[in-house]
């Protein structure tokens, strides 16, 4: 096979399937159903450069046109895509089947500690929604007749910022936490990180109440820095040190106050 | 017809997750074992006489194993109590595993240190 | 709301405590380790604990500080453990004070009985 052959290959091949398995098949587990359901198992062909987005698509546009399941980009920048692979929330548009197929077995099944909404689909308003509860959202006293906020970049607060600012909301460290699956009202690692690169946005003006968002029963304390949603995050975003960040800031406010007030 | 899955082992397969789980079980048996330990050397309150007759309990097999696998466990909980205070505390240099790595070999150490002093 | 901030700043307030008590006892856990290993050479007796014990006042203030280190940081990490494996039941705090009760004074107990050695 010569460079150019190889480099023209498609990612997936649009192969008739004519019902015999031949050895290159992969044996792919796929959750069918919502809450209740069952791993339906489908034949999918094996290819080189294939992605678990690349399986999936092949299963709903060729096997099973009911299989529902959600991606935009597919190229890793926009999240919709991530699932649970073998047990582990990945983006699949990035998820080379060669990287973590088992033998010639996949597992799919919907992202987990979000309800199921169909197949492969989730509920992601509670995601959203403790996002908004952790004050994840940015409000400035500054109207357009002002001069421009200077922020030197380089200065401490930035960069922490900086350092959990490239969130997408995908979700994955959200279904990775094992706290969130024990704790229902837990911020989880997204809405907490956000809320970190805020407290860090010296232009921001509901500290305060971030703050007083983050603590308590449901905020950064429950954290035990497991750090599942650091491994699993797939922009490299540590949200295990955001967190570590919050409870540093929230512990002293309630001692010592802070320079927003005391909590 | 199932339950949809949920997090399983596979998603706990890492080193970060098995230094909690170290972590939080050695704490909990410590805890557990912690009152047992002040109430045996509350027994020096009889004096040494006293003292002598409640610590010839411990000379049974089970004691001796228990006193040494405590002593994994207080290193094994010590070394992740520290990686977490570094974690929570200091500058973020990621989960620190190498930190991991060597709390493993310090506890391996004290466990020996422990069989080779004692004997 | 007022309540739900009480309750943040409850919770605030013990992880603060059990990671400052914490750093008190990562630096006795390391001395403690080191007196063990040195003092269970060739095997231990109540004579011998006692005879490097009785009298010694450095001793019975490192180990009550010891002991004041435990009673704040085993409850809280025991309460956080009942807490979230059996959340509803409300046997978290009840247990937790327990414990706390039994380090306080059977730990306090032992400090006096070594360094008293029983001559009380």
């Amino acid at each position: 096979m010569t460079l150019s052959n190889f480099a023209l290959e498609p990612t997936f091949q649009l192969r008739p399937y004519n019902g015999v398995m031949s050895n290159s098949d992969l044996k792919v587990k796929v959750w069918r159903g919502a809450q209740e359901g069952e791993f339906v198992e489908y034949l999918v062909p094996r290819n080189s450069n294939q992605t678990v987005l690349d399986v999936v698509t092949y299963i709903q546009r060729k096997l099973d046109p009911t299989l529902s399941y959600r991606f935009a980009c597919r190229v890793g920048m926009c999240g919709s895509c991530a699932m649970t692979v073998n047990g582990v929330a990945r983006w699949t548009c990035r998820t080379h089947v060669s990287k973590i197929v088992k033998g010639d077995s996949l597992e799919i099944a919907p992202l987990n500690n979000l309800p199921v909404i169909k197949d492969l689909a989730t509920d992601m308003r509670e995601f959203f929604n403790k996002w908004k509860g952790a004050v994840g959202f940015f409000k400035g006293d500054k109207t357009r007749h002002d001069d421009f906020a200077k922020v030197p970049p380089e200065s401490k607060e930035r960069q922490l910022a900086n350092a959990g600012i490239e969130c997408i909301g995908c979700g994955v460290c959200y279904a990775s936490c094992e706290v969130v699956e024990s704790r229902p009202n837990y911020l989880g690692p997204a809405a907490l990180n956000r809320a970190w690169t805020l407290t860090n946005d010296v232009r921001d003006v509901q500290q305060l109440e971030r703050m007083r968002a983050v603590a308590g029963d449901a905020g950064c304390h429950a954290c035990h820095s497991q750090g599942s949603c650091t491994e699993a995050c797939p922009t490299s975003i540590a949200p295990t040190a955001s967190i570590a960040g919050l409870k540093k800031l929230v512990a002293r406010a309630a001692v010592r106050g802070s320079k927003w007030g005391k909590l | 017809m199932n339950t949809r899955p949920r997090l399983d082992f596979r998603a706990k397969s890492h080193l970060s997750y098995f230094a909690y789980a170290c972590h939080r079980f050695s704490g909990l048996l410590l805890a557990c074992f912690l009152p047992l330990h002040f109430l045996m050397l509350s027994q020096s309150l009889r004096g040494a006489q006293g003292f002598e007759q409640s610590l010839a309990l411990t000379d049974f097999w089970a004691f001796k194993f228990g006193e040494w696998a405590l002593v994994i466990l207080l290193a094994v909980h010590l070394a992740g109590g520290i990686r977490l205070l570094i974690i929570e505390f200091g500058p973020w240099h990621g989960l620190r595993k190498g930190w991991i790595q060597i709390s493993i070999l310090f506890a391996i150490a004290c466990g020996l240190l422990f069989l080779y002093f004692a004997n | 709301m007022g309540q739900a901030m009480n309750q943040g700043v409850l919770q605030a307030k013990l992880w603060y405590a059990q990671r400052i008590s914490a750093m008190v006892l990562g630096i006795c856990v390391a001395i403690h380790l080191v007196i063990i290993f040195y003092a269970i050479r060739g095997g231990l007796n109540a004579q011998e604990i006692l005879g490097r014990t009785q009298g010694n006042i450095l001793f019975a203030f490192f180990y009550e500080v010891f002991v004041l280190a435990c009673f704040v940081h085993a409850p809280i990490g025991m309460a956080n453990i009942l807490q979230e494996t059996f959340p509803k039941s409300g046997i978290a705090k009840p247990i937790a004070g327990a414990l706390g009760l039994f380090i306080l004074v059977l730990g306090s107990a032992a400090v006096l009985g070594v360094y008293t050695g029983g001559a009380i």
